[in-house]
């Protein structure tokens, strides 16, 4: 990649510039998926008690849902944002435009490894977390989500130029289906069971059942779909880049 | 030789704003053109058919009124827009002084901002480690590298983007119209730097209103208009083109708001004679409004301001002859007839007020039409707009006919000076002072 250490720079950037300013500073990278850990232990251990077998404690089981989605879902409203954001560069600097949404997605990635950094060490804790060859699968579906990320970010951002509805829309869209995906539910209980075959439709679907599996029950038996969401992945990216690039003339007097 | 920048035959059609979104942006994914399914009416021709080469080393001014396109030109130069049609060639690297510190986050530091910005002009991570001192320094911020650009006044920003951009060490410098960022010491320092790419052989277009800065600084000069490029080559000569089509509109201008005046007064006083406010001046004669009154016994019917060669105009140069000349008719033959102008400045400050019963002229009899012309041998004011009383009355000051500050003509000058009235002079200096020749004004 040719413009490696522009997009090494502006992701330190962002990072660097989103705690500036605050007391904690980038502490709050840590601080932030530890306090949503404990409240989602409060609710999900003593207001809205689940008792469902093999996902306890569940408070942990929807950590490992909910920090990938997290990457996803800000990925996704930054990316969209990111070329009217950026439109001085663009418009004023001769500026490789594909850079502003991928570095939103890398950006938020580190985010994510930080957060890991709290998960992994209460997943010991819990004895969930077993040293086998099932976690190899675990940068592969980082590697998966990562290339799907970046395939719609480029779509998104293009479009966003021409359409700004879909700022509006997405966050919408988002909500939906962040509760459409078995983040906060498992895929195992017979209510979903039922409807596998709406479930496995979503793509996020077998992204948050590979984290689960290879994280917190295992062993992982999702990997079929998650080598095929891999590829239509690949083909998706490929085509974002190539509407990226037919609309990329349009941005410098559209933004 | 191989140009460094060359330009053929390119023009740049924008769409006009408003509807239609989904046509544009159909045609953007199938034809890789958001024009071509637009009407004529939805689009805008920024450039049409323009070819201009700039030969390496050469320092190419461009100039032309604000929407002439010449900023359009520098951007399709920078590779920031592509043309519509036509090719644009640029050799070598490229750097844009089009919008100073554009990359720049003004929640980090100015040393970060530095190297992030660098990198993006193309500069890696060691050229900017051995370039960073010799920046900062001249952008004058040693003392502020490390606080946050946000902090920063508006100059120290664009001290700072312009002191990155230069020292990206480019074969081709492109500059929009940024001298006027700093103040008189920075600008001097901008051109210094300028002067030493030339110096070494680097190839600069520019982009500026100051004439005097193509005039000084340019090998060649491109004249723009709506467009379309007017004329190019000597920049001495395409400048003083330039200054003429500009002299010509206001000209234009000039001649479109006297009329309007004239017209309007017209309206104004067409009551009868029995209407006192239409026969009498207003109360307080120093009070500069516009407009006409008087019963017009004599009527003035014509008013023309004629420069040295005779020709009417109303643009004229300070120093030169200028003169006006009344063309009046008397209903009935008429013994008590004045004849009266009066020069005002745009804040009307009357600057030269006579009449020929002052200068004690008593013409015999007035029957019929006549001529009546004032001559300035030389209109000694500085530049400005100036606006004209003139007037027809009796011997007392009662009108015929009393035009105010119908007549607006503007007048130009080299120099700069203050004031509104020049005097003819010359300065002279003992022999232990020596200036060049030429300074001496007049």
């Amino acid at each position: 990649m040719r413009y490696r250490g522009l997009i090494q720079s502006l992701v330190a950037r962002d990072l660097k510039a989103r705690y500036r300013g605050s007391v904690l500073g980038f502490f709050w990278s840590f601080v932030n998926p530890l306090l949503l850990l404990l409240v989602y232990s409060f609710v999900f251990s003593t207001v809205m008690k689940n008792t469902t077998e093999g996902i306890q404690p569940y408070a942990l089981f929807m950590f490992c849902g909910i920090l990938p989605w997290t990457w996803f879902s800000a990925s996704l409203s930054e990316a969209t944002n990111s070329l009217i954001s950026g439109g001085n560069l663009i418009k004023k600097v001769l500026f490789p435009a594909e850079i502003l949404p991928i570095v939103s997605v890398l950006a938020n990635m580190v985010n994510f490894f930080l957060g890991l950094l709290i998960l992994v060490p209460a997943l010991i804790y819990f004895h969930k977390l077993h040293l086998s060859f099932n976690l190899l699968w675990f940068p592969v579906t980082v590697l998966v989500q990562l290339v799907f990320t970046l395939a719609l970010g480029l779509m998104l951002s293009a479009l966003t130029v021409h359409f700004r509805d879909i700022r509006d829309l997405l966050f919408n869209i988002l909500t939906l289906w962040f509760f459409a995906t078995p983040i906060i539910y498992s895929w195992q209980q017979d209510n979903v069971r039922k409807y596998k075959h709406v479930f496995d439709l979503n793509p996020f679907t077998h992204l948050a059942i590979s984290y689960q599996e290879t994280l917190f029950y295992g062993p992982v038996g999702h990997w079929k779909w998650l080598l095929s969401l891999g590829a239509a992945s690949v083909v998706l990216f490929l085509a974002g880049y190539w509407l990226f690039d037919r609309l990329r003339d349009s941005f410098a007097e559209a933004v | 030789m191989t140009p460094a920048i060359e330009l053929l035959n390119v023009s740049k059609i924008y769409r006009r704003y408003g509807g239609r979104q989904f046509a544009t942006l159909k045609s953007a994914l199938l034809q890789r053109s958001i024009l071509r399914t637009l009407q004529p009416s939805e689009t805008f021709s920024a450039l049409t058919g323009v070819s201009f080469t700039v030969p390496k080393g050469c320092t190419y001014g461009v100039i032309g009124p604000n929407g002439s396109g010449k900023s359009t030109a520098l951007k399709l130069v920078a590779g920031i827009t592509k043309p519509t049609t036509g090719t644009v060639r640029v050799e070598g690297r490229i750097s844009a002084l089009i919008e100073l510190g554009a990359g720049f986050h003004p929640e980090i530091s100015g040393r970060e901002n530095v190297f992030i910005n660098g990198i993006m002009l193309g500069l890696t991570k060691r050229q900017i480690h051995e370039r960073f001192d010799e920046i900062v320094e001249f952008a004058e911020l040693t003392e502020f590298i490390d606080a946050p650009v946000k902090t920063y006044s508006s100059g120290m920003y664009m001290r700072l983007g312009f002191a990155v951009a230069i020292h990206v060490d480019p074969d081709v410098l492109l500059v929009d119209e940024v001298l006027a960022v700093g103040d008189e010491a920075f600008t001097h320092k901008c051109l210094d730097k300028f002067s030493e790419f030339r110096r070494r052989g680097k190839t600069i277009l520019l982009v500026t209103h100051s004439l005097g800065l193509v005039e000084r600084f340019c090998d060649e000069a491109l004249w723009l208009d709506a467009g379309v490029a007017r004329s190019h080559g000597d920049p001495k000569r395409v400048v003083s083109e330039y200054l003429m089509s500009v002299e010509a509109s206001e000209e234009h201008l000039m001649e479109t708001t006297t009329a309007k005046a004239v017209a309007a007064a017209e309206e104004g006083v067409q009551p009868p004679p029995s209407e006192p406010d239409a026969t009498r001046p207003p109360e307080n004669m120093f009070h500069a409004t516009e407009g006409r009154w008087g019963a017009r016994e004599v009527e003035i019917v014509d008013v023309t301001l004629l420069d040295g060669d005779g020709k009417p105009g109303f643009i004229f140069h300070s120093g030169e002859p200028m003169s006006i000349q009344l063309k009046v008719r008397a209903a009935q033959p008429n013994d008590e007839v004045v004849f009266g102008i009066g020069i005002f400045s745009a804040e009307g400050v009357c600057c030269y007020g006579t009449n020929t019963f002052l200068e004690e002229m008593n013409p015999a009899r007035l029957a019929g039409d006549a001529e009546a012309t004032f001559a300035i041998e030389g209109l000694d004011l500085v530049e400005g707009t100036y606006k004209l009383d003139v007037a027809v009355h009796k011997r007392d000051g009662a009108p015929y006919d009393y035009h105010r500050l119908l007549y607006t003509f503007r007048v130009k000058s080299r120099t700069h000076d203050v004031g509104i009235y020049r005097p003819r002079h010359h300065w002279t200096f003992s022999p232990n002072l020596q200036f060049p020749a030429g300074r001496d004004d007049d």
